[in-house]
């Protein structure tokens, strides 16, 4: 471990490093994830991500490995070492249903829960099957379930063995829209009541707005960048930035409410940051998205414009990597926001690193 | 009517069919697994070793066995050396060579019904912390249980309506090697057709209705 690594998640997280190589596809990854939290491996198919969410389960066997999770080590070719699949401690959410047909949904959960040790069992399955609101279909067979159920009970089954490590692959990504938005909100108690750490595969940015800590983007089997996602996503170096739909999430605090005008408040890095709708209850924690296209920039603060939120920035860096356009990367606060301008204002406005400027806030979209 | 003779044969078939039937189940699961998972160069000579008994003429078959049991064959001085004399003309010579001569009726369904299990269910198991033999005891047999319905019924008829390897290799001794094909042969040599036919008659209509049920099963039953 290199010490850098060792010091970014002390004993706590996990440190893997895989080689693979097959014909017309090889897998060249080392990266270090958060002990807790979800963790996301981006990128588009064929880039590895799948590949390397199998070998992390041991399904896939790299010639040249090593894995660490929190301080136990499953795998270390240098040393003879590999825990089978079955020997992990994991849980495993595959893309499409993986049910067992012959079992009922309850005889489903109690497959993993009934060869884990009742020492080594943390998660009840009651407290499984409530998190994931599967009780009134504890009776029925898969295939007398909706996608969208058989994957709430995919899950339950893999908490129920109580996992060091949930590993999702791309869990919503056979279901519809609909079937999505049903799912997302037991991830996020996933995320908020269990201590396990959780790597997710997507290629839907939205997905990892929702729900990322720590984002990982592959691409041809290479890892390009990891690091937290409020680090990752403003990179202008990354292609998250020059994406069409590209956005920054900020992580806040619900500060206030103006009930006459139906606002609430948000607080992050001191700044205020104000949305529609009185939804978010005071002092939460929560999560916004603002999107590159929604963001403006202005010389001086406008009090007679239309816009919500103003807020004091620094240009950091620009970019124009798509010819009429320029992304600039801004300092507000602590966080990073990304506006996308044309490139005939940034010159116009004579914006350069390092230049005080407005921020006009077009847009925010509370995730979570 | 049916006489002593013919009841005996009826008997013996149906043992013979059962122990058959019995020993290719438990040697062709192993087999029929290996076949459906191996990536192994050897897989196509066993896949073909397996199908011969499909194309070759059971007098072939026969011959080669008892070549092989007899008493200068090396299974022969094998089973001598045992104490256990010699197989040709005994009831377990046929059930070995019943063994052979139904063996693909047998490996080759239950390897299908392992190969449409696919990899996935058993990725599932090993996630949910089930070893090999426990994933294949849980999972596979399971989900594989129409291939075994269906390969041992094929296994069973099979055997039933075997005559050249037990003509080979069991002769045609009664209530020990003649079974009903046998028996029907005798029968026809010697000009009793009445007796000929109750037992034909009684070949078809159990073969018939061995074949309609596994048929009606599958229309019907597959999930």
């Amino acid at each position: 471990m290199s010490p850098a690594a060792a010091a970014q998640f002390p004993g706590a997280g996990i440190e893997a490093r895989f080689r693979l190589a097959w014909p017309g596809f090889a897998l060249e990854a080392a990266l270090q994830l958060p002990g807790r939290g979800v963790s996301a491996l981006f990128g588009h198919s064929g880039s590895g991500k799948t590949t390397l969410l199998r070998c992390l389960a041991g399904l896939e066997r790299a010639t040249d490995g090593y894995l660490a999770v929190r301080g136990e080590v499953w795998q270390d070719d240098a040393r003879g070492v590999f825990v089978p699949t079955h020997r992990r401690p994991l849980g495993y959410v595959f893309q499409e249903a993986s049910l067992f047909p012959h079992l009922s949904v309850r005889r489903n959960l109690e497959f993993g829960l009934k060869r884990v040790a009742a020492a080594e069992r943390r998660v009840s399955l009651d407290h499984a099957i409530a998190l994931l609101g599967i009780e009134p279909l504890l009776g029925r067979m898969p295939e007398r379930l909706s996608g969208g159920e058989r994957q709430r009970v995919a899950i339950a089954r893999a908490l129920a063995t109580s996992p060091r490590l949930l590993l999702m692959d791309e869990p919503l990504a056979a279901l519809d829209a609909q079937r999505k938005a049903e799912i997302l909100p037991y991830l996020e108690r996933l995320h908020g009541e269990l201590e396990i750490p959780v790597v997710y595969v997507s290629h839907a940015p939205e997905e990892v707005a929702r729900l990322a800590d720590h984002v990982v983007l592959l691409r041809d089997g290479r890892v390009l960048a990891s690091g937290a996602i409020d680090e990752v996503m403003p990179r202008l170096d990354l292609p998250f930035a020059h994406d069409e739909e590209a956005f920054v999430v900020v992580d806040a605090r619900v500060a206030g409410r103006d009930e006459r005008f139906a606002l609430t408040r948000l607080e992050f890095g001191g700044l205020p940051l104000w949305i529609t709708g009185l939804d978010a209850p005071l002092g939460a924690q929560v999560r916004a998205r603002v999107l590159a296209r929604d963001v403006s920039l202005a010389l001086a603060e406008r009090h007679e414009s239309s816009i919500l939120n103003v807020l004091p920035a620094r240009v950091v860096s620009l970019d124009d990597a798509s010819p009429g356009r320029t992304l600039v990367r801004l300092d507000v606060g602590d966080h990073a926001l990304l506006a996308r301008i044309t490139t005939r204002s940034a010159v116009q406005m004579g914006i350069a690193p390092g230049m005080d400027l407005f921020a006009q806030v077009k847009g925010v979209a509370l995730l979570r | 009517m049916m006489s002593a003779a013919d009841l005996a044969a009826i008997r013996l078939t149906l043992e013979l069919a059962a122990v058959t039937t019995a020993i290719l189940l438990v040697i062709g699961t192993p087999v029929a697994w290996w076949l459906a998972r191996t990536r192994s160069a050897f897989r196509g000579a066993v896949g073909a070793v397996v199908a011969l008994p499909l194309v070759l003429p059971p007098t072939v078959i026969g011959f080669y066995l008892l070549l092989l049991m007899g008493p200068h064959g090396p299974v022969g001085q094998f089973t001598q050396a045992l104490g256990l004399g010699l197989l040709p003309f005994s009831f377990a010579g046929l059930v070995v060579g019943s063994v052979f001569y139904s063996l693909p009726f047998v490996v080759q369904p239950l390897q299908q019904a392992f190969e449409a299990i696919g990899e996935r269910p058993l990725e599932v198991a090993a996630t949910l912390r089930a070893g090999a033999l426990d994933t294949f005891f849980s999972v596979v047999l399971p989900l594989a249980r129409p291939g075994f319905v269906t390969a041992a019924v094929l296994g069973f008829a099979h055997t039933v309506g075997e005559f050249g390897v037990v003509l080979m290799i069991g002769g045609n001794i009664p209530e020990k090697t003649r079974v009903v094909s046998v028996q029907i042969y005798d029968h026809v040599e010697a000009l009793e057709y009445a007796q000929a036919h109750w037992l034909s008659a009684g070949m078809v209509v159990f073969s018939f209705l061995v074949l309609f049920l596994l048929h009606s099963r599958k229309r019907g039953g597959v999930r």
